[in-house]
């Protein structure tokens, strides 16, 4: 099913050990204006897994992930302190460059955003943009990969260029993982990405999720907490701003240390 | 009262209330409603009451603009009339006296003899003055014509068009009428024997500025409005979008922005005759362009339409909703790239829809243009932005001031013109914005 060429498998030879430290955070602080709505986060994040950031609503665990991919700097009164990296790298770096730094930590929304485009041309348009195609027929079979990585060419293979917002729900939100996937990025971020979907199209995203990590850093923010111990090996419990305990999912979600953890687990809360 | 002991509405209350009061609320319920309606309905009717009045005043006193009255001649281009060189020089084609030939023509159809001097001059008087330009324009088109008799439609004077029309009166005394006793008899024989018709007034959209109405029309202010629309596209909508979508995407939230907001705002509520101060102040006295240029008139049209093509895209550009310029950042876009290739394109209905209503808007202002100095009487077409022109609100202004009996129904001839441009524009920015509404 892996195309040989294609980045992912290039980066994994490199990279080696699969369970190396895709990004670490540390001390990160976030301020909306006068609000301090992150406290001091610090996690390290492996690669070629799933990490669920569980919480609940309005404890910072979207405001932790818009960082990673400096989604937060289109607010203008936000500010960030603290340090993250993404393989060594500090992404607050003021030399470096946020635009490339979004292709490669890619991200998918809550409610399925295709442009009002054609299929062909919402897969197409980052690859476009970054210039990783050099003639029409890499570009088209980069369109076919990332569509068959997200489950969705056998669906939409007949008509490519219909408009992107004719799919259902459950499609749309497929097609914007494709869409992430195609400019060939190293973490996907992932905010409630089944909110949105009924029952069965939430399977299929998340059998999609299943595959995707053998090849790429995932982290998904999720309210659904029978999700996160579907989906991730590891967990993060955000609370008020906190991030209250992590570790691996089934350690979380069977043998929590934290009594806050706990409560939220069994419903008490949330 | 604790919760298990109140009464349960839905079962009791309403269903046992006295019939009587009951029946007196529902019957003023439906008359309120009926009431309410029936002021809506009359609201809608005392518009369109009016909306029809007006409507119909200009119709009625102006399809006649439509028509115009010539006289059917068969004119003998007399060889002898053109000087001696066979073929005829130019000179000699420019020269000739066309007047003479016309009237010739004019008194054999009628059967004046020209040597009764004051007859003559009666039957020459019922010609355009303009009749000779149109017969020589008629020979240079085509000199082979010299020598032969030719056919040709001549106009006839204003004063004839006017009883053509029906707009004569004849019963007032022959000393204070314009047209003699003996004049009105020619015309009824030449009007029966076919001598004497009606066609349509190509004249009122090809002819310029004239003091004699049958020879007048609105084709130079249409190239002076047309001049004057392409400076205000030029100039108004990229400076308004690029204002706009500054002022929406990349201006910081502060007080100075929200300043230029106020201003803006202001602006596009100014009356049109300060901007024609400005562009006098400005573009004439400082600049130095020529006056009633189309030039100053398309710069003047096009500050005026600014503020309203700015508010306009800013509708639009905000419109577009957050989730795809998140999505084409989140894809690794820049902003400017997010904001070319995905708000900008989904914009532009919104942006087209203000840009026409605003061009509409632009062409029927008359009170800027009339500072400014576009009333001069123009009759050549201008070539260029720089040439004289005048534009078609202040055409009808010039006509709607003239003394002539003709000019009356051309003014509301000229303004039929433009309300048809006016409706034309509106109803493809309707049409447009329905067409392109939500496509997300």
């Amino acid at each position: 099913m892996l195309n040989v060429t294609s980045p992912d498998v290039e980066r994994a030879v490199k990279t080696g050990s699969a369970d190396a430290t895709k990004v670490t955070a540390r001390n990160v602080n976030v301020f909306y204006g006068e609000k301090h709505a992150l406290h001091d986060v610090t996690v390290d994040i492996p690669d070629r897994g799933v990490m669920a950031f569980i919480g609940p609503s309005g404890c910072g665990k979207s405001t932790f992930l818009r960082c990673i991919n400096r989604m937060n700097d289109t607010i203008p009164i936000c500010r960030v302190t603290g340090n993250i990296k993404i393989d060594g790298e500090d992404i607050y770096d003021p030399t470096l460059d946020v635009v490339q730094l979004r292709a490669r930590v890619g991200m998918v929304f809550q409610k399925p955003n295709p442009f009002p485009k054609s299929i062909y041309e919402n897969v197409a348009y980052g690859p476009r943009i970054h210039g990783l195609a050099g003639s029409k027929a890499e570009l088209d079979h980069i369109v076919e990969t990332s569509l068959k990585r997200a489950a969705l060419w056998n669906e939409v293979k007949d008509r490519l260029l219909d408009p992107g917002t004719g799919l259902s729900g459950g499609q749309q939100q497929r097609l914007c993982i494709a869409r992430a996937v195609a400019v060939g990025p190293e973490v996907i971020l992932m905010d409630e990405p089944c909110s949105a979907l009924d029952p069965i199209a939430t399977a299929k995203v998340e059998e999609l999720i299943d595959e995707l990590k053998k090849n790429f850093c995932i982290i998904i923010v999720t309210h659904s907490m029978q999700q996160a111990a579907r989906v991730s090996q590891r967990t993060a419990f955000f609370h008020l701003g906190i991030l209250v305990e992590e570790g691996a999912t089934t350690d979380i979600f069977t043998n929590p240390t934290d009594q806050r953890t706990q409560d939220y687990i069994t419903g008490r809360f949330g | 009262m604790t919760v298990e002991s109140a009464p349960m509405v839905s079962g009791s209350l309403i269903a046992s209330r006295d019939k009587a009061i009951a029946q007196k609320l529902i019957a003023k319920r439906y008359g309120a409603e009926r009431r309410f309606r029936a002021y809506g309905v009359a609201a809608i009717l005392f518009g369109l009451v009016f909306l029809i009045a007006l409507f119909g005043t200009i119709l009625a006193r102006g399809y006649t603009a439509f028509v115009q009255t010539a006289f059917t001649l068969d004119v003998n281009l007399d060889q002898s009339a053109f000087g001696s060189s066979s073929p005829p020089s130019q000179s000699d084609l420019m020269m000739a006296d066309y007047e003479k030939l016309a009237r010739r023509a004019l008194f054999q159809a009628l059967g004046v003899d020209p040597a009764n001097k004051a007859d003559a001059k009666a039957a020459q008087d019922l010609l355009s003055a303009n009749a000779d330009a149109q017969l020589r324009q008629a020979v240079l088109a085509d000199p082979a014509l010299v020598g032969k008799s030719v056919r040709v439609e001549l106009l006839a004077h204003g004063n004839v068009d006017s009883l053509m029309k029906g707009q004569f009166d004849r019963s007032v005394s022959e000393s204070r009428r314009k047209l003699s006793d003996k004049q009105l008899a020619w015309l009824d024989k030449a009007a029966a024997s076919g001598l004497l018709g009606t066609h349509f007034n190509t004249g009122l959209f090809t002819y310029g500025a004239s003091s004699k109405p049958e020879t007048a029309g609105v084709g130079v202010a249409l190239v002076g409005s047309l001049y004057m629309m392409l400076i205000v596209l030029l100039i108004a909508v990229p400076l308004g979008v690029a204002a706009a979508v500054y002022l929406e995407e990349f201006a910081p939230k502060n007080l100075l922005t929200d300043t230029i907001e106020v201003n803006i705002n202001n602006l596009a509520a100014v009356p049109s005759i300060v901007f024609g101060l400005l562009g006098l102040a400005i573009f004439i006295n400082f600049m130095g362009i020529p006056r009633s240029a189309a030039l100053v008139g398309g710069l003047v049209l096009a500050l005026m339409t600014l503020p309203t093509i700015i508010i306009a895209t800013r509708a639009a550009v905000a419109a577009v909703p957050p989730s795809i310029r998140e999505a084409a950042l989140g894809v690794g876009a820049s902003k400017m790239q997010s904001i070319t290739h995905h708000v900008l394109p989904l914009a532009v209905p919104g942006i087209l829809t203000g840009t026409i209503i605003g061009l509409a808007k632009a062409l029927g202002e008359t009170a800027p243009l009339l500072m400014i100095g576009m009333v001069a009487f123009v009759v050549d077409f201008p070539k260029t932005p720089l040439d004289s022109a005048t534009a078609l609100p202040v055409q009808i202004y010039m006509w709607a001031t003239a003394a002539e009996r003709g000019f009356v129904e051309r003014t509301a001839g000229a303004t039929l013109i433009l309300l048809a441009f006016l409706i034309v524009m509106n109803v493809t920015a309707v049409i447009l914005r329905r067409r392109y509404e939500r496509r997300w």
